[in-house]
């Protein structure tokens, strides 16, 4: 619903805001309801989503201020603004997700991307994916400083490594239980306790080595039947 | 340097390139994606910068590490190559589980197989026995004969 009567007259009747031309564009340009003006600020809602970077006008009415968009920027500039000395506008890109709390964040940040490119990467995300971009930037940027030559490369190829062993370590725990699950293995006497690092101590020389890295097997099956003792034979 | 041997950053900057060109031995101009992935996501003079400050020696490596960030960065915006760090985390926590499983069953074997070498050894030493054993459990009330089953040993043989 569009304000009735003339803008300009409406406006007249409220005290000067520094965000007067603004708010003229909206009122004129998008469909806009506003209630309860008063005389101090007013708080418009775009119902059609099109509000102006930086249009943040208030209300003193309790019922529209939970409707109100982002403040206009009376309170302390965000970490961005402050590293690069400039005003921290209600629009600011960076704001959200560099709080003035975490200096160090984007001074890192800034250090190996850029406050431009930053801006360009985050501009071309949607604004639920931001925070998890800056979040990832911002682990890249302190891996690259703490490791100048690799960074995030030299944690990825760790990890890497940690995978090829438990890998290993897994395929030969796996070939070990399908060696006792088909009884290959002879059994071993209470005084050749051994750890349950069977992999190694089998070596290279079993013939049913088995090498199948996903394997998953069924629950072990029951041992065969004792000779039995019931009956006395030895 | 001429105009016809630029590096592939000197290209793309579109400047000449000096013969003590930083960049041109980690961007040559038959690869000139290598350098604008990296450009798009450090900048020319960041990626200066980072690698004026190595070592000679180790300048290869960072450009060729910068090139994987970059290139990972475009392929994934949000997560970049952080998210192949989260998905190797993933498959260690899966492999641990896996070869715990595994090991837990390896244990069950061998403490099957363990108890059944010492029942055998038990029933071996049983048949050397001329006569009833002595040495079974005092308040049995009964000799022991091969035909009766094993009494339930709860505390080895004292003079064991």
């Amino acid at each position: 619903m569009i304000i009735s009567g003339h803008a300009s007259t409406t406006i007249s009747t409220i005290k000067i805001h520094p965000l007067w031309p603004t708010l003229t564009r909206i009122l004129k340009s998008s469909s806009i309801s506003i209630s309860n003006l008063k005389k101090n600020q007013v708080t418009v809602l775009d119902r059609a989503q099109t509000r102006e970077k930086g249009a943040t006008l208030f209300f003193s009415d309790q019922e529209a201020l939970s409707q109100t968009v982002k403040m206009a920027s009376s309170s302390s500039p965000c970490a961005a603004c402050k590293f690069l000395r400039r005003k921290c506008m209600s629009g600011c890109v960076f704001a959200p997700y560099f709080p003035p709390e975490e200096p160090q964040k984007f001074a890192n940040v800034h250090k190996i991307f850029g406050a431009s490119n930053v801006t360009k990467l985050l501009n071309e995300l949607p604004p639920h994916q931001r925070e998890d971009a800056v979040s990832s930037l911002a682990y890249e940027a302190e891996a690259r400083i703490k490791d100048p030559v690799y960074g995030c490369v030299g944690v990825i190829s760790v990890l890497q490594r940690r995978v090829q062993k438990l890998q290993k370590e897994l395929d030969d725990a796996n070939a070990d239980l399908i060696r006792y699950a088909c009884n290959e293995i002879p059994g071993v006497l209470p005084t050749q306790r051994r750890s349950l690092d069977f992999g190694r101590r089998m070596g290279d020389g079993g013939s049913s080595f088995y090498q199948a890295s996903d394997l998953s097997l069924p629950y072990p099956p029951p041992p065969p039947p004792w000779p039995d003792n019931k009956d006395g034979s030895s | 340097m001429s105009y016809s041997t630029r590096c592939a950053a000197c290209k793309s900057l579109r400047r000449r390139c000096p013969q003590d060109c930083i960049l041109a031995p980690y961007f040559p101009s038959n690869d000139p994606q290598r350098f604008a992935s990296v450009q798009k996501i450090f900048g020319a003079s960041n990626t200066t910068k980072i690698l004026q400050q190595l070592p000679v020696h180790q300048r290869a490596e960072a450009a060729d590490c910068m090139s994987f960030e970059a290139a990972s960065r475009i392929q994934d915006p949000v997560y970049g190559c952080v998210g192949i760090i989260s998905q190797l985390h993933q498959q260690i926590l899966t492999t641990q589980h896996e070869l715990a499983m595994t090991q837990a069953q390896l244990a069950f074997h061998y403490a099957q197989q363990e108890t059944q070498q010492e029942r055998r050894i038990m029933t071996q030493s049983q048949v050397q026995y001329d006569g009833p054993s002595s040495w079974f459990d005092p308040n049995q009330k009964e000799p022991f004969y091969l035909d009766q089953p094993l009494p339930d040993f709860h505390q080895p043989p004292g003079f064991l």
